[in-house]
């Protein structure tokens, strides 16, 4: 099948314009016929509730946290990209969309990321008008700051929390819905699965967390907005809850999944310090601007440094390697993502590698404090170094930071065209969820602005072009697909429950985060990808032979909550594999090792894999089928991207 | 480390209750408190014994979802700390550490740790909020905002919702909650039109929720993991006598 992206043609600049008059609409005394479901309240789920709601449509809004507000955007750190151009640094809309197509490595749609730029202005407007209280300057107005793979400040914050601010924000907007009955919230309540009608989204199952029923909700619509998939690492900077449920079984009734193996790993987050690791936390990457990257230049004194016999502060300067300043002197310390992480895994393979894991690496504010005192760098990342040490028990002022990539974002998903509809009609997928901005590597402080871009300033216009054309009527949750999708729901749950064998959730849980980041993470090769295939099957088995969980489907039950996540992970990671072993070349977060330039850099191969993989569920154990959207490129020339 | 760990279980809101013991012998300093928890209900789940229920998501110290009072004090004995940012290195090897849930009318126990905190929702709900449609914002830099300002309103927009000032308080007030929101916004130059009728409803609603009122002993201010400060509530007072005195005259001309 060719995949139609519905990407407009004409000129980029006039392409969103065009584009919306050409929609349909539904009138203001209609909208309020059509009921819409939306998953996740998130950035974008939150930010797409409210503006659906504004508009007159009926909104059921769905969370599995305990209230809106706890979504795991709120955890976002650095900030919000716009090109408002207040700096006067010669910023635009198209330097914006130039920059992310390029970060992306050359695999994002031109057509999406153009629009992104150009709603980017007016998300910062509809933020502060809901008092979002950003960074200011003395006289008043708003303050940026730069960030990795940009020349120019265009980031707005608020302080070291821009996403709980953008969160808290969308969700008070979203509170006032609630509050004028155009909203019903459902927290804590997952979804479960998608129910399709002659091949439409019609509605979808969910289960009560609190009671264990399960439930169906018919609609007209169903948006997704229910972030990415980095837990299927089991290790990541997502929030213990983040899940890939929703997407998963919208997957497997339709809807094509999207480049699943690129991922997104952040190069600066506190390393692991132990089995019992739950998450990693991320430190932003902010502190590049300041800190100094470096591992011993020699294995001696990395070894005594992992066996506590030498202090990093004892290393002399000549007895230091600054890496990054060393291969990269143009951008130092301020590489890219999948540069910077890369980088720090390889010095780590060398066997010099810091902390008693050797998989660390220094982060050295030391010439900072230096040259600009330790005051002026405590007003710029002192939270970041509180945080720092409330974790690690170390004070950076002191000694350096250790650090170590870590799994942070998934920029494949669920693939959408431009309207950001699945391949099932009436399924809608926004955020993180989806795959359409970022490519192959997203820049930093870009996922907040994707994230309400989709939520207040796209789907409310392309939803109604599909609801025009769909009749008042709802399908009652009595309808034969309502009961067929719930009894499959029912059964699946109590299959997990009957297992009743020897290992944990989180033990199996491990074991395939462990095979995913040591196979298909930083770096990847033909032959990793393959055994990784065989070790996922050998989980998958374990998972349905031996998985323990206590207790019943029909109560509070977080086991099986996290048992149920868990089943589709396994999936998930397999399909990411297929996908890292189908692309035979390097680029943005996919590092193929068969494929470097003699540098060492992702080589791409623009002439064989210049598409989108989307990938089409065919059935229980069968291989999935690979549909390809090509990627044409008429505004930017594609380049090896260089950082040196 | 080997700790013993003295745990609230409450299958469900009618269940009586009652604290029982268990011991971790693989605690480690290393260790965030909740992956001690991890640690607890692994073992658990492997004698065939139900996993102590606790709400989590995070575990950065900015979702609010942890909430569990640790030796007697929400989020335990770090000022400035949520549970989950806490680390074992903080007790000592062998100690006995008791953990129970928010104890506040206004919170009903759910299960074990977990407790039904959404009438902080209902009180945003409320007012909690500045009426604008999508699109139809200015520009932003319309707006000037003076730095000191902006930054005390981003001083108390860094509440988590935790519901932690409700647990220190003797009588389970929320005011400092509602005082940051009621704050944030009549500090705005955004906020200035439902500045009134903001404070009156969100008042209301934290009244309706049946949380107490506020003696001025600070422990909420004390306790909370974001450090939000008590001028809040003087803020909401002021806010709330200025829209008493004031706002039925305007609504009746």
């Amino acid at each position: 099948m060719v995949l139609d992206g519905k990407t407009p043609t004409g000129p980029l600049a006039e392409q969103w314009t065009q584009h919306k008059f050409g929609l349909k609409l539904v009138n203001p005394a209609n909208k309020r016929k059509y009921d819409i479901i939306v998953v996740g309240t998130g950035l974008a789920g939150a930010s797409a509730a409210a503006s659906l709601a504004e508009l007159g449509y009926n909104v059921k809004a769905f969370c599995f946290q305990d209230s809106a507000r706890r979504a795991h955007s709120i955890a976002a750190q650095g900030g919000i990209n716009a090109a408002k151009n207040y700096q006067n640094d010669g910023d635009s809309v198209f330097r914006l969309f130039y920059d992310t197509v390029k970060g992306g490595d050359y695999r994002s749609r031109e057509a999406n990321v153009h629009r992104l730029a150009q709603v980017s202005v007016n998300i910062i407007d509809q933020a502060v008008a809901q008092g979002v209280p950003f960074a200011r300057e003395y006289g008043g107005l708003l303050d940026n700051r730069s960030f990795g793979g940009a020349q120019v400040s265009r980031t707005f914050y608020a302080r070291g929390q821009t996403g709980q601010q953008l969160l808290l924000g969308a969700y008070s907007a979203m509170s006032r819905q609630v509050a004028s009955g155009k909203i019903k919230m459902y927290p804590r309540t997952e979804m479960l699965d998608v129910v399709t009608v002659d091949g439409e989204a019609k509605g979808i199952i969910v289960r009560n967390l609190l009671t264990g029923e399960i439930e169906s909700h018919s609609a007209h619509a169903v948006v997704l907005a229910t972030g990415g998939y980095g837990n299927v690492f089991f290790l990541s900077t997502n929030a213990m809850g983040c899940n890939a449920t929703a997407a998963w079984r919208a997957h497997k009734k339709g809807a094509y999944f999207a480049n699943p193996c690129f991922t997104q790993i952040h190069p600066t987050c506190i390393p692991v310090s132990g089995d019992y690791q739950s998450k990693l936390t991320l430190m932003s990457e902010s502190l590049r601007n300041d800190g100094r990257v470096w591992v011993p230049k020699t294995k001696e004194d990395a070894q005594a440094v992992r066996e506590g016999k030498l202090k990093a502060n004892d290393i002399a300067e000549e007895n230091r390697d600054y890496y990054l300043e060393r291969k990269y002197p143009s951008f130092g310390n301020l590489v890219p993502r999948d540069v910077a992480s890369r980088n720090a895994k390889a010095v780590c393979d060398e066997g010099r590698g810091v902390a008693e894991t050797g998989l660390a690496v220094y982060l050295d504010f030391r010439d900072a404090i230096q040259r600009d005192g330790q005051d002026t760098i405590s007003a710029r990342y002192g939270n970041l170094f509180e945080m720092y040490e409330k974790i690690t028990g170390d004070d950076p002022y002191q000694v350096p930071m250790m650090i170590y990539p870590a799994v942070h974002y998934t920029m494949g998903g669920l693939w959408v065209d431009y309207n950001l509809m699945t391949t099932i009609p009436g399924l809608y997928s926004i955020g993180e969820c989806n795959f359409s901005d970022h490519g192959a590597n997203r820049l930093g402080a870009s996922a907040l602005m994707q994230g309400l871009a989709d939520g207040y300033f796209v789907i409310p216009y392309t939803i109604g072009d599909y609801l025009a054309n769909q009749s008042y009527e709802k399908v009652p949750t009595t309808h034969e697909a309502f009961k067929a999708a719930e009894a499959e729901v029912k059964d699946r749950l109590n299959k997990i429950i009957g297992i009743n064998g020897t290992q944990t959730v989180d033990q199996i849980h491990k074991k395939l985060g462990r095979v995913i980041w040591d196979k298909c993470g930083m770096s990847r090769t033909a032959e990793g990808l393959k055994e990784a295939r065989e070790e996922v099957k050998k989980i998958k088995d374990e998972f349905w032979n031996d998985v323990k969980v206590l207790g019943t489907a029909e109560e509070l039950n977080q086991t099986l909550e996290k048992a149920s996540r868990v089943a589709d992970f396994i999936e998930l990671g397999a399909l990411m594999i297929e996908d890292a072993l189908d692309r035979k070349e390097s680029c943005g977060g996919h590092f193929r090792e068969e494929y470097q330039t003699p540098e060492g850099e992702a080589l791409r191969d623009d002439e064989n894999f210049s598409y989108v993989a989307a990938w089409e569920y065919q059935g229980p154990d069968m291989p999935e089928k690979l549909n390809k959207e090509d990627l044409v490129f008429e505004n930017v020339k594609l380049t090896q991207r260089s950082y040196k | 480390m080997k700790v013993t760990l003295k745990v609230w279980r409450q299958k469900n809101a009618n269940d009586k209750g009652h604290f029982e013991s268990y011991e971790v012998n693989n605690a480690n300093s290393h260790m965030s408190f909740l992956e001690l928890m991890d640690v607890l209900n692994e073992q658990l789940e492997k004698e065939g014994k139900e996993p102590v229920h606790f709400d989590h998501d995070c575990r950065e110290g900015i979702c609010g979802s942890c909430a569990m009072y640790i030796n007697g004090r929400p989020h335990g004995p770090q000022r400035g700390t949520t549970a989950c940012q806490l680390h074992m290195r903080h007790f000592k090897d062998g100690e006995t550490i008791t953990v129970e849930p928010w104890r506040a009318k206004s919170f009903p126990v759910i299960k074990d740790l977990m407790t039904d905190r959404s009438a902080f929702d209902r009180i945003i709900q409320a007012g909690g909020f500045i009426s604008v449609n999508t699109g139809s914002a200015p520009d932003a830099n319309e707006i000037p905002v003076p730095k000191a300002i902006a930054d005390e309103a981003f001083n108390a927009a860094t509440c988590i919702g935790c519901g932690a000032c409700v647990a220190a308080c003797k009588n389970a007030s929320a005011m400092l909650f509602t005082s940051a929101k009621i704050s944030q916004l009549a500090l705005l130059p955004q906020g200035q039109v439902e500045r009134q009728k903001r404070a009156e409803r969100m008042i209301a609603q934290m009244d309706t929720e049946g949380f107490g009122a506020c003696t001025n002993t600070l422990a909420c201010s004390a306790e909370c993991p974001k450090e939000i400060d008590m001028a809040n509530i003087a803020r909401m007072n002021r806010e709330f006598l200025t829209a008493k005195a004031s706002s039925d005259a305007i609504e009746a001309s």
